[in-house]
């Protein structure tokens, strides 16, 4: 039962490795770098808190 | 919770631009912190009685208590006013300097990933042990513990801390049904106290050990100050981060005394100090097959919960780096669909693969001890700082942390006592850090830090320092 298991664990570890690498490709050839990269440190702080007193 | 997800996901993306999806509450905070942490009283926290007895183990728990009581106060105040992904990389940012930036999201990155690194050994070893199999080898149940966690924290940050959430709790529920089944009110039926901890042997080296047990002491609450990398996704920054913190602060002082007492009870010293496994050791001894099962699962959960929580944290500093540039800017690159740093989860993959493989388990927790004091220490230097500059009235503060300076004071000199006992057990290891720090703070400066938009990467709408 525990090779078994063993089998099963590099199994499913092969399958998301797999897709998680097709996801990435797919992602990266669909969208733009500059979409991509877009995020801002603090954009939700800068926008709705004035750190008025 | 839909209409949760609904909102961030309206509010989180301007036009063509793409950000991290706040969706997450006090108890994903609380989550993401002790689930990290709660592996140490399944493991880790018992080396300090090899070092200094079973006293030493309980005078440490107390005592670094106290520092990451410090820890989580001082984190709670900065982190509620600097809401940013990078926790205390983005503090360090805007209250120190760039440099000590990026060492400091060089220590998050080290602490988290080498912390993962050893949840994937030690669930392997566990799996191995219980199943007593000649030729099976942990590598498999590494490989599948890094990787589904991987995809998990790929898919999103609302799901991989519900999952944390669940895990976490079951783990700490079998401490507390461990606990009240030994009888914990009566002595001699299960638990021997007075037998096992006699004046004889408590301190079997003196104070010295005392000392020298606060290496693995640190075990007990590694990782709290994790809370903060959450920051940019949680939906109430400055109420959410504090109460999980401290939440968590507290359930794991509570789940750290329940640890001791029952595992110092059940075995001598010179055992409990060399045992990987002494909550499910201790399940075994009070002779419950119920019990010896529940801890071995909750063993599993434990190392799963920090696993996750490690990814989900070396990730997000990763991320930070890159979007200031102080690393390629291609890391800090958002997925569209789940929201996540997902090619920083990728970068940081092979690397915990490769380490998990290779590394010794003792190697991989004294890096992630180290990379944590360190960090430590930073936050001491810190507060201290943000004091001085933004004085209470002059900025927001979710949170306010009382004593000031006293915690930071008594953070910095606990520090100070910790890296002394870790030179007395790892001292190359600690000066080979040292000198990795030194050496990549030099390419910081002289190489990367020109490729860095100096304005941009102040990003809080704070009034200028005082003295500035």
């Amino acid at each position: 039962m525990w090779m078994g298991l063993s089998y099963i664990c590099w199994g499913i570890s092969a399958v998301l490795a797999v897709w998680m690498l097709y996801d990435w490709f797919k992602v990266d050839t669909t969208y733009s770098e500059d979409m991509l990269t877009s995020s801002r440190e603090g954009e939700l702080e800068a926008v709705s808190e004035k750190h008025r007193i | 919770m839909t209409a949760a997800v609904d909102t961030a996901q309206t509010t989180t993306i301007h036009g063509d631009r793409v950000s991290l999806l706040r969706v997450l509450g006090p108890a994903h905070v609380w989550a993401l912190g002790v689930g990290i942490v709660l592996v140490g009283e399944f493991t880790g926290w018992n080396f300090s009685a090899d070092k200094g007895g079973a006293l030493a183990a309980l005078i440490v728990c107390w005592i670094v208590g106290l520092l990451y009581t410090s820890v989580a106060m001082i984190d709670s105040e900065v982190t509620s006013t600097v809401a940013a992904a990078g926790g205390q990389y983005a503090q360090a940012k805007h209250i120190v300097g760039p440099l000590m930036a990026f060492n400091v999201a060089l220590f998050l990155v080290f602490a988290y990933t080498m912390l993962e690194v050893s949840d994937a050994i030690l669930l392997g070893d566990t799996i191995v042990a219980k199943a007593g199999v000649e030729g099976l080898t942990h590598n498999s149940f590494i490989a599948a513990t890094i990787v589904v966690l991987a995809w998990l924290n790929y898919r999103g940050v609302l799901m991989t801390l519900n999952v944390n959430f669940v895990i976490t709790a079951i783990a700490y529920v079998s401490i507390v049904i461990l606990f009240f089944s030994v009888s914990p009110w009566t002595q001699g039926a299960v638990l021997k106290l007075n037998e096992l901890v006699t004046p004889g042997n408590a301190l079997p080296y003196g104070w010295i050990g005392v000392i020298a047990a606060f290496q693995f002491g640190i075990w007990y609450y590694l990782g709290i100050e994790g809370t903060t990398q959450a920051a940019e996704e949680v939906r109430s920054p400055a109420r959410s981060l504090p109460y999980g913190t401290m939440a968590g602060m507290i359930t794991l002082l509570i789940a750290a005394a329940m640890t001791w007492y029952v595992c110092a009870s059940m075995m001598p010293w010179e055992y409990l100090g060399i045992t990987y496994y002494p909550l499910w050791d201790a399940g075994k001894l009070s002779g419950s097959p119920l019990l010896e099962n529940l801890l071995f699962i909750a063993t599993l959960l434990s190392a799963l919960a920090s696993a996750n929580g490690c990814i989900n944290d070396a990730a997000r500093a990763w991320f930070s780096l890159g979007r200031d540039r102080y690393l390629p800017s291609w890391f800090s690159a958002v997925h569209p669909k789940y929201r996540t740093p997902y090619r920083s989860i990728l970068f940081l993959l092979p690397i915990a693969l490769a380490f998990a493989f290779i590394a010794d388990l003792n190697q991989a927790i004294t890096f992630s001890i180290l990379s944590g004091v360190l960090q430590y220490t930073f936050m001491s230097i810190n507060i201290m700082m943000f004091r001085k500059k933004w004085p209470l009235g002059t900025i927001r503060r979710g949170y306010t942390h009382p004593f000031h300076p006293l915690p930071a004071i008594v953070l910095f000199c606990l520090c100070m006592v910790t890296f002394f006992a870790i030179f007395l057990g790892f001292g190359s290891q600690l000066i080979a850090m040292t000198v990795f720090y030194f050496l990549i703070s030099l390419w910081f400066h002289f190489y990367r830090y020109k490729f860095v938009r100096r304005g941009d990467q102040f990003s809080m709408p704070w009034p200028k320092p005082q003295g500035y």
